[in-house]
């Protein structure tokens, strides 16, 4: 009895107890999967690392030519000196109008995907459609820009003509998260509606889109950022090289019309890094610091809504 | 229940909302098609007419300009685009799925909050920045690493779009692995696996499909870069020999000629027939991944 | 009272050669049936009966289903509801209770309102009073008077199958229809529950499928029972569980030797 009291104590008090410890099989599991774990671990530092590099060099060859000026000046002397507000005002018109055109379509377009369209043939090839029409490339944009606005419909290369074919280029996005955003709402809600003699219209207004509105947003949002990037569709339908400027006045500030060319900061990057001999290295640095900057804040923008709004869920 | 007027004038005006909404519905589908035939039709008189299709495809000497005899033979370009994108592909599939595997199942909570949002940003760089960073950061390194006389080739452009294709084959991957049922995990651990064997032999397999899609989105946007190539890759009309060779996709090319062409000429006509080529071919490859990404849910619910 | 009285009135819905099928799916067949006003009528069968399906064709929400095909009548007061083209009337004078309780993302008070506010009511005491009605008829109202603006999502599952019940009754239905509605809830709400069905059946027609025999042998004056698409038999509630029901097949499930 006593024997087997102290076995208990001493199997209690040991450490080194076989049951459990890992055995040769075990142990290599386990070393396979350090391994594995640090060599993926590796690869993905490796994609943030350069990557926080290039930011770093791009921050401090441009920080000298960073200022308040620099913003608000337009360029001068062919592009070798001044800022960049003509281009600045120029993406500025395309972005605004292209998603005025862009977000209204594409949120109905995504409200008659998911509550109107019974699933056939006819629902099926508008969802390809849709998926197509997200990666047709953005050269070919330009094309069917030229072909079909600045020809076409003969609004000649202006920020109108630019700015729908920027808006055929976040369609389908738009459509898609529309799309996301209504089909996370719980299909309970609008049987229970309709249960109720309200029509699929009213549900619609009353429960679905109201608790839809902020992912529609998001999708909306980002957008924004996309539009603002894009050089390749606005290469032919309306973005120039340059656009003469007054020193003063209202013109100075507010360059073009909707029927004429503009800048814009994406196609100004591309001329002074590539076709202006002269120009210091810093100013494209800087300008590439303004882009990656207003790309970069618009969506963190949309990620900050975004976490918000999960805090705020209703159901 | 009495009726209002607001509300008799709500319920009448319902249909016409609801024909708006069909509408915008079948804008989607109407623009799609819109694209294929106004690039096709810029392009279409030049392809049925004078256009010779195989000597077109095959001959690698592109010379629109040429005052003695004018060629247009995409053969070299289509080199440069398969060429930039298999090098692209190389590096970032690999690289893209394994930090989806990293950041989907060995990743701690914490960390995958701000490498989501780290990647989502990095998607979010436009073209042209890429390609400034290919132009102005990477050209003088790759001068300086492998002495090359210039900077801008098929390394460059490849290394880029790796950088630009990441991102996207990490997300989707990473939302295909987070797709596989809880189910197969519990499965799996309480069969004693290891998590490195429960992702190379159960969450990769039942993911195949959604990992596949996701590698040919990634190749597919690379097929499509206009930008980033154009400032990239140089601007040398050749097959390559070399990873340090400049070449010029297609995509690069109409970005640089279209603006000097003379509108409706040979020239701007054969511009448009490769927009319609390149159109084709991502066509291809969307449907591909769309089909290969339903056989998987296909699969799952049956 | 009004089951010991024989019912020369004309029934309250009445079911005629009604068979419906989804796809190749047959989910009725032939079914003719009479529901009297004022009482409760219970439907029970086993799962996949059609018992579900023969709700939904009171109010047309079967509509929703895709590759449905219906022949026959259903009458509601003798016109038939197949045929009919304003269907938003028609659902509002229909009360429907699901299986699972649902609140919609709406404060309680806008969750009874939604109703009444859709047929067009805006004034702000005749809602007020609607409101409190309607949860007070759902045995809901003390529970929740303090908290009118809470989500109506937030409630327990118990009081959103009864707040379900307010918002069935905020339009003034005539018939009320409930498909198995305690499953999902605790047995001190079904209790409260089923005597609000007892009160009710005063002013409105209620219909209740069940799979729980013994609620229907509680509350129900006419029991139909149904098996496989097809009507069995149907008759007072004495009758269907007493020792000689006109089928065999109503005995062996009332006891529970199948289903």
């Amino acid at each position: 009895m006593a024997d087997a009291a102290a076995l208990a104590a001493g199997a209690m008090t040991d450490h080194a107890d076989t049951r459990f410890s890992a055995g040769p099989v075990e142990r290599r599991k386990r070393t396979v999967e350090r391994i594995a774990a640090t060599l993926l671990g590796v690869v993905t530092c490796s994609l943030v690392l350069p990557l926080a590099g290039i930011m770093g060099v791009l921050l401090t060859k441009a920080w000298p030519a960073l200022s308040w000026s620099f913003l608000t000046q337009n360029p001068q002397d062919y592009m070798t000196a001044g800022g960049i507000w003509a281009p600045l005002v120029g993406t500025f018109y395309l972005v605004f109008i292209s998603l005025a055109v862009a977000a209204p379509i594409g949120i109905m377009a995504g409200v008659y995907l998911n509550e109107y369209a019974s699933d056939n043939w006819g629902t099926r090839i508008v969802n390809m459609a849709v998926v197509n029409l997200a990666g047709v490339p953005s050269i070919v944009h330009a094309l069917f820009g030229v072909g079909a606005f600045v020809l076409f419909a003969g609004m000649g290369r202006s920020v109108l003509a630019a700015s729908c074919t920027l808006a055929i280029m976040t369609l389908p996005v738009i459509i898609s998260s529309t799309r996301e955003a209504l089909a996370a709402v719980p299909q309970s809600f609008r049987e229970a509606c309709w249960n109720m003699g309200a029509s699929r219209w009213q549900t619609i207004r009353t429960i679905v889109l109201p608790n839809a509105i902020s992912g529609i947003l998001t999708g909306v949002i980002l957008q924004v950022s996309r539009a603002a990037g894009e050089t390749a569709p606005i290469l032919f339908t309306g973005a120039v090289f340059y656009v003469a400027t007054p020193e003063t006045g209202l013109e100075a500030y507010l360059p073009y019309g909707l029927w004429d060319r503009c800048m814009a900061l994406s196609y100004h990057l591309f001329t002074i890094t590539t076709q202006v001999s002269g120009a210091s290295e810093e100013l494209s640095y800087a300008t590439a610091v303004v882009l990656i900057g207003l790309v970069i804040s618009v969506n963190l923008l949309s990620i900050g809504f975004r976490a918000y709004l999960r805090g705020r869920k209703r159901w | 229940m009495r009726h209002s007027v607001s509300n008799r004038l709500g319920v009448a005006a319902e249909p016409l909302i609801e024909w708006t909404i069909r509408l915008c519905g079948w804008s989607a589908i109407f623009f799609v098609f819109a694209i294929f035939f106004f690039v096709f039709r810029e392009g279409a008189p030049f392809l049925f007419g004078r256009l010779d299709v195989v000597d077109f495809l095959t001959n690698p000497n592109w010379r629109p300009d040429s005052p003695v005899r004018v060629q247009y033979g995409v053969l070299a370009l289509i080199a440069g685009t398969a060429s930039v994108t298999a090098l692209a592909a190389l590096l970032s599939v690999p690289a893209g799925l394994g930090a989806a595997v990293f950041v989907s199942e060995f990743c701690p909570q914490r960390l995958r909050e701000v490498l989501k949002i780290v990647i989502e940003l990095l998607a979010a760089i436009p073209s042209v920045v890429w390609g400034f960073i290919g132009y102005m950061v990477l050209n003088p390194l790759i001068i300086w690493a492998t002495g090359a006389p210039i900077g801008i080739n098929i390394l460059n452009g490849g290394l880029i779009l790796a950088l630009m294709s990441v991102p996207i084959i990490m997300s989707m991957g990473e939302d295909a692995l987070r797709a596989v049922p809880d189910t197969y995990r519990e499965a799996a651990i309480a069969l004693g696996a290891s998590r490195w064997q429960l992702v190379y032999k159960v969450l990769m397999p039942a993911a195949k499909n959604g990992l596949l899609a996701a590698a040919l989105l990634g190749i597919g946007r690379s097929v499509g870069e206009t930008m980033a190539v154009l400032m990239a890759t140089g601007h040398a009309v050749q097959i390559p020999g070399s990873l340090l060779d400049p070449v010029r996709t297609l995509t690069a090319t109409i970005a640089a000629e279209l603006g000097e062409t003379v509108e409706g000429g040979d020239h701007y006509q054969v511009l448009f027939v490769i927009g319609t080529l390149l159109m084709v071919m991502s066509l291809v490859v969307n449907v591909t991944a769309d089909l290969v990404v339903k056989g998987m849910r296909g699969k799952q619910n049956g | 009272m009004n089951q010991q009285v024989s019912q020369p009135e004309a029934p309250h819905v009445a079911f005629r050669d009604l068979s419906v099928r989804y796809g190749a799916k047959q989910a009725l067949e032939r079914v003719t049936l009479d529901v009297p006003r004022h009482s409760i009528f219970g439907i029970i069968g086993p799962a996949n009966s059609g018992k579900t399906t023969l709700l939904k064709c009171i109010n047309r929400t079967v509509d929703f289903a895709t590759g449905v095909k219906l022949s026959g009548q259903v009458l509601v007061d003798g016109d038939d509801v197949l045929k009919m083209r304003n269907l938003y009337a028609l659902r509002r004078r229909i009360g429907m209770v699901f299986p699972l309780p649902v609140g919609l993302p709406l404060s309680v008070y806008d969750n009874v309102a939604y109703a009444p506010r859709m047929a067009g009511v805006t004034n702000r005491d005749e809602l007020d009073t609607l409101v409190e009605t309607c949860l007070r008829q759902a045995a809901l109202w003390e529970e929740v008077k303090d908290r009118m603006s809470l989500l109506g999502t937030k409630l327990s599952g118990g009081q959103q199958q009864r707040l379900t019940i307010a918002r069935a009754l905020s339009h003034r239905p005539e018939i009320l229809c409930l498909d198995e509605f305690s499953i999902a809830v605790d047995p001190v709400t079904t209790m409260k529950i089923e005597d609000v069905l007892v009160e009710l059946k005063e002013k409105v027609t209620i219909i209740l499928v069940t799979n729980l025999v013994q609620q229907a042998h509680r509350l129900a004056d006419h029991v139909a029972f149904l098996n496989n698409s097809k009507l069995v038999e149907v008759g007072t509630t004495r009758h269907m569980f007493s020792e000689t029901p006109r089928e065999q097949l109503t005995f062996d499930y009332v006891r529970g030797h199948f289903g």
